[in-house]
């Protein structure tokens, strides 16, 4: 094959690439990013949305090379088509100076790239929805902060709300525009916290506390789900939650905290971790004497100023 | 007897003992409780009137040790089931038959009678919506039906008193009566349970009865 067929068939196959990388990358990005789960009901589902999108966009060009180049051989070169003598790209490609390098260098950059960015964003913004443990390095820079402490138990979920009198409910309610501080624990086995749609999973272990952050952006319900198989009724230990206006949830606090009020009082103080006993049917959950306040826990039971 | 005869009788031989093992397998997979129909022959509109007794042992069967659920069929006989049958959008009016002992509640928020009719239930005749299971007697048991949002604290009897042993158990035992009412929802399985971890020698004591299905927790089938 002469110097010139060859720059002709890489021209042809670098412009079909490209046309093709740069139309599906566009398609992808505006037909159906918007759709890419979990979606962008909070700071930590938009920015996986995000991650998902920019991971896809880079890894469908890459993929197109495969098979663009792949489909032009079958097709182009074929040697019922031309009747020519079979290139040898193996030896010719030996030593060529100008393809290594390009191919080490593009590679290598491609797969750092996506290295660091998936690295940063598994902490962008605030820990990206997932369980920092019980001393958070990645905090929201808002100190109005709604802490919630959901509770893992065989086999459902609860919630307390500290700063509406540390009132228990089997509802996950969340006012739109704020951020919420999840303080996730069990009080027998090991569960996992998925609140699929606000981007937000961390373990619930007994006697620790998985701290995890989200900022609610978008009103709508959403579904909590355990994630760590925890015995005969995992697949049914789920419930759903909502994201509401603020007055609205001011409205459900307050009133779920009078409703409660009578059960409330026979709650161990808020703690956030408790022991359970450890085995039989004896004994209830005690607070575990760690100070069950931070200074983050502002947005509690009067309405924030306007 | 040649090499190919003894090589298909080994064939055969193996291919038994393999059907024997699967066959063993599939049964006890497929084991389960009897389900007490309670849609058949159902009258639109009519309330579904249930009865249930709690057991602080079943007294037979393979765990003879475990605390049970029983369950009265429409025709009076007493079960050893956690499966009902029940029509759908219906009012199931269920009376708890409590023979069993208690203790505190592991988390209190399940002392709150919620998600019954009216919000509330009656023990032994009289409304509740809390039960304190640090005091009195405690907790016995609860019929949970999490998906739906319902939750009754059954009161329990008195531990030193010469509670029942052996299921199904008469009135003459010491026992207390707690009555409440839901609607049933539209046609699917939904799984109840008890949230006191009464699986004594089990971990947490969420382990043996508390999660096998017939004793401590089942499901409500509603058809439509």
């Amino acid at each position: 094959m002469s110097p010139s067929a060859e720059t002709h068939h890489f021209r042809r196959l670098i412009t079909i690439w490209v046309v093709l990388a740069v139309v599906l990358d566009l398609v992808f990005y505006f037909a159906v990013s918007p759709h890419v789960p979990p979606g962008a009901m909070t700071s930590s589902a938009s920015g996986q949305q995000t991650d998902f999108t920019v991971l896809f966009m880079i890894a469908l060009p890459v993929m197109l090379a495969v098979w663009v180049y792949g489909a032009y051989a079958l097709i182009v070169w074929r040697e019922s088509r031309s009747g020519d003598a079979e290139p040898e790209g193996g030896p010719k490609a030996r030593g060529n100076l100008g393809i290594q390098v390009g191919w080490i260098a593009t590679t290598t950059a491609i797969v750092l790239g996506v290295f660091v960015y998936g690295t940063v964003e598994l902490i962008v913004p605030a820990g990206a929805g997932g369980g920092e443990g019980p001393s958070p390095i990645w905090t929201p820079t808002s100190h109005d902060v709604l802490p919630v402490q959901v509770i893992g138990q065989q086999w459902a979920w609860t919630y307390r709300y500290p700063t509406f009198g540390g009132f228990e409910t089997k509802q996950l309610m969340l006012p739109v525009d704020t951020t919420v501080e999840f303080h996730v624990t069990s009080l027998d086995v090991i569960h996992d916290f998925w609140a699929y749609q606000l981007g937000v999973k961390a373990d619930a272990n007994p006697s620790q506390d998985n701290i995890a952050y989200t900022t609610t952006n978008q009103l709508g319900q959403f579904t909590v789900r355990c994630d760590e198989l925890c015995g005969l009724w995992h697949g049914a230990m789920y419930n759903f939650g909502r994201v509401m206006t603020k007055a609205q949830f001011f409205v459900w606090a307050q009133s779920t905290q009078r409703q409660n009020a009578a059960n409330t009082k026979l709650l161990p103080p808020f703690s956030y971790t408790y022991v359970p006993d450890a085995n039989g049917a004896d004994g209830g959950y005690y607070p575990d004497n760690v100070d069950p306040y931070s200074k983050v826990q502002q947005y509690g039971a009067t309405s924030p100023a306007k | 007897m040649g090499r190919g005869g003894r090589l298909v009788i080994l064939g055969v031989l193996l291919a038994v003992a393999v059907g024997l093992v699967v066959f063993t397998a599939m049964a006890f997979i497929r084991s389960s409780p009897p389900t007490v129909d309670f849609a058949t022959g159902h009258q639109p509109g009519a309330p579904v009137d249930m009865t249930v007794q709690t057991v602080g042992s079943i007294g037979f069967g393979p765990h003879p040790t475990w605390v049970s659920y029983l369950t009265e069929t429409p025709s009076g006989q007493w079960v050893p089931t956690t499966l009902w049958d029940l029509p759908a959008h219906t009012r199931v009016n269920v009376t708890v038959l409590q023979y069993d002992g208690g203790s505190p509640l592991r988390n209190q928020q399940w002392g709150q009678v919620q998600g019954t009719i009216g919000g509330n239930a009656t023990l032994n005749g009289k409304s509740f919506q809390v039960i304190d299971s640090n005091s009195g007697n405690g907790v016995g048991h609860t019929f949970a039906i999490p998906t739906l949002g319902i939750s009754v604290p059954l009161y329990a009897d008195n531990g030193n008193a010469n509670l029942c042993a052996v299921a199904p158990c008469t009135t003459k035992s010491p026992h207390n009566i707690v009555k409440f009412s839901f609607m049933t929802p539209g046609p699917g399985q939904y799984p109840w349970q008890c949230f006191v971890p009464c699986g004594l020698g089990y971990l947490y004591g969420n382990g043996g009865p508390m999660a096998t299905v017939g004793y401590m927790g089942g499901f409500l089938k509603v058809v439509a």
